[in-house]
């Protein structure tokens, strides 16, 4: 699953995603048709038309294959609300059935003990995405995947807080969004390491957003760009 | 002299240190009675957070499904003990009752310990207007009051204000620059005054943590000891209970009662327990005459069976705030409602209706992180709750996002419109990004670039 941030703001993330799953054996196929998993809508409330849309996932992700996604958001979205969603609905045992195929990219390089060989070295600090961590229960793979990678790993302060970026929260609350946004941003130069990695690109873009309009300096990228050297 | 002790069958109940240690497990590994009882007491102390939590959240999911059993149970056995018990169906009702059952006894001061009930059902506006002064003795709540606010957190209602803005308010309150500002001195002070109001309190008002169905006892836990004194020292105790604060027995209450201050303060225990069952009997030493036990529907009655029942289950601590980054970043005042922080977002519109002010945005000040589900002590799943009441909030806003939404839909279930916008906006961002960065977007992107910018490339330049 591409994700529709990475087509709209970083198609270098899903690219490097793709390079990385291939440097392991994996066979990858990036279905052409998708679009996005609907969360913007299903977050705002919009339950039918998030529906619309993720009927349209549901039919383009049909098959046996494991489904691939540079976003714990996203993958959360599939494996945590799509249940929610299709309950009741015709479509209610497709959307369970994608949710147990569907994965976040480093769950799934730890689960298949996938190891992708080196890619950028150098000091990193990692900033947990709330739905990496408190959706899909995660913060260990993708640490691994770092350190496995080559990466100096320094913690930041408070990388479990949330960067305040909450898709259409940060642009309803813009001014408390960017408050959180600074607090992440300056947490993660304070940890020494110079770039800031995460598993989800629409925290990174928030906070490398504050960050330059602010003047902090601090380098951003996704964790498939990292671990693809 | 020997050390040893003998049980009555003569087996030696503490071996002495001879033999291995080896010897001495091999020996101790012997006895299943042994080890049947470490197991039992390790697993009453040792119980983790997640058994608790889940064990917690079994109590309540349950209390919730039986609650018109539980609170029939409850009222009769408050009137049993001597007390009167009173259903109202909203919040004006309880506030009638509680004005008019005061002015009826010509009580002049109401002594009040905190209770967010009360804050619900405006009992101090309803009071004071009747022309009865209202004292809040629980000292954050005493502060405020004397600030003219509301409490910014559930458990910590002055948790706002600091030492220095504390002290100014207890000097304009006594009159005199003669209040010390260290914090004993502060609190001996607030000590002092409030101890003169209970003297002349008619009535005390508090609020209930849990009622207790097969005792009909109320719980009313605290660290000041101001609550014991308040439904105690007057002579009528009127407490104020949301009808979904109700457990069957004492077994529950007390898994509660103990998850309760761990999940509010950290605390194992809370200083004082108070456990009051109806008012004061023959023999009894003290406690009021009049023991009256308001019980506030307020629209939770119409939640059960709902898709936000779970949100009942709560138990007032403010985990959920403390977790909150909203909330720690604004405040509790900022929500506009009695209740603020994650639990408040969910349940303000649910009590108010989805048309009262404050119920229109309040779920969506919320970037949905979950800290306030894995923070909560009987695993209510408030970011899903959030969701679900966002999808319920009926305001311009939410009209126009769901006209905005449909055109989305349009575009994004389809593959041809779906790339056709994302080529454009990838466009829009190449023609007007300066180095790498817009700094000002056209539409709903506006939000987004009032205060930061947008990367043009990716990965972004520095």
């Amino acid at each position: 699953m591409r994700t529709c941030l990475s087509d709209a703001v970083a198609p270098s993330v899903w690219k490097a995603s793709r390079r990385v799953l291939e440097r392991c054996g994996v066979q990858v196929r990036v279905p052409r048709a998708q679009t996005c998993c609907s969360q913007p809508a299903w977050t705002t409330g919009q339950a039918d038309q998030a529906r619309a849309v993720a009927r349209h996932t549901l039919e383009v992700f049909a098959g046996p294959e494991e489904v691939v996604v540079p976003s714990g958001s996203c993958a959360g979205m599939v494996v945590h609300a799509y249940p929610e969603m299709f309950r009741g609905h015709p479509e209610e045992e497709t959307a369970l059935d994608l949710a147990r195929r569907t994965i976040e990219l480093t769950q799934f390089l730890q689960k298949h003990d996938l190891d992708p060989g080196p890619g950028t070295s150098g000091p990193v600090t990692m900033h947990d995405s709330c739905h990496m961590l408190r959706v899909m229960h995660e913060s260990a793979s993708p640490r691994e995947a770092l350190t496995r990678a080559g990466c100096e790993l320094r913690e930041m302060h408070g990388t479990d807080r949330c960067c305040g970026f909450g898709g259409v929260f940060s642009i309803t609350f813009p001014e408390l969004s960017a408050r959180l946004g600074e607090e992440k941003a300056r947490a993660a130069v304070e940890s020494g390491a110079p770039e800031v990695v995460s598993c989800d690109l629409g925290c990174l873009m928030h906070v490398a957003g504050v960050a330059h309009r602010r003047g902090i300096p601090l380098r951003a990228r996704h964790i498939a760009e990292v671990l693809d050297g | 002299m020997s050390t040893r002790r003998r049980r009555a069958s003569g087996r030696v109940a503490y071996p002495d240190a001879h033999g291995t240690l080896r010897e001495r497990t091999v020996q101790a590994l012997a006895d299943d009675t042994l080890r049947g009882n470490l197991e039992t007491a390790a697993a009453s102390w040792g119980e983790s957070r997640d058994a608790m939590r889940d064990r917690a959240r079994d109590i309540r999911r349950r209390n919730i499904r039986e609650l018109p059993a539980l609170l029939s149970e409850m009222q009769a056995k408050v009137r049993e003990a001597g007390g009167t018990v009173v259903r109202a169906q909203d919040g004006a009702e309880a506030a009638r009752y509680i004005t008019g059952l005061a002015r009826a006894r010509g009580v002049t001061v109401v002594a009040k310990s905190k209770s967010m009930a009360t804050e619900e059902i405006k009992l101090n506006e309803s009071l004071t207007d009747a022309g009865i002064e209202v004292v809040e003795t629980d000292l954050g709540e005493w502060i405020l009051q004397l600030a003219g606010e509301r409490p910014s957190h559930i458990i910590a209602p002055a948790v706002h204000l600091n030492r220095g803005q504390v002290a100014a308010l207890f000097r304009e309150e006594a009159g005199t620059d003669d209040v010390p500002d260290d914090r004993e001195g502060l609190v001996a002070h607030a000590r002092v005054r409030l101890r003169e109001k209970f003297a002349q309190a008619g009535m005390g008002v508090s609020g209930v943590n849990l009622g207790v169905a097969s005792t009909g006892t109320v719980c009313i836990v605290e660290n000041e000891g101001n609550a014991r004194l308040v439904t105690s020292q007057p002579r009528i105790h009127v407490a104020v209970m949301g009808m979904e604060r109700v457990v069957a027995d004492w077994d529950e209450a007390a898994h509660i009662l103990q998850v309760l201050p761990m999940a509010a303060i950290g605390q194992d225990a809370a200083n004082y327990v108070n456990l009051i069952t109806g008012p004061r009997r023959e023999g009894e030493a003290d406690g009021p005459e009049e023991f009256h036990l308001v019980i506030v529907d307020g629209g939770r009655g119409a939640l059960r069976g709902t898709e936000f029942e779970e949100a009942l289950s709560c138990i007032r601590c403010g985990a959920c705030l403390y977790s909150c980054p909203m909330w720690k970043s604004v405040g509790g005042q900022a929500y506009g409602s009695p209740y603020s922080g994650p639990i408040g977002a969910v349940i303000t519109p649910l009590l108010e209706g989805p048309a009262s002010p404050a119920s229109r945005d309040l779920p969506f000040m919320s970037s949905l992180c979950g800290a306030c589900g894995e923070a909560c002590p009987v695993g209510i799943p408030l970011q899903d709750l959030l969701v679900r009441a966002r999808a319920r909030a009926s305001s311009p806003a939410t009209r126009r996002s769901a006209v905005a939404f449909r055109a989305w839909s349009r575009l994004w279930r389809r593959p041809t419109t779906y790339r056709a916008c994302m080529a454009g906006w990838r466009l829009m961002l190449r023609a007007r990004g300066k180095g790498g960065w817009v700094t000002r977007l056209p539409g709903p992107g506006a939000g987004w670039t009032q205060v930061r910018d947008m990367p043009s490339h990716w990965p972004p330049r520095p």
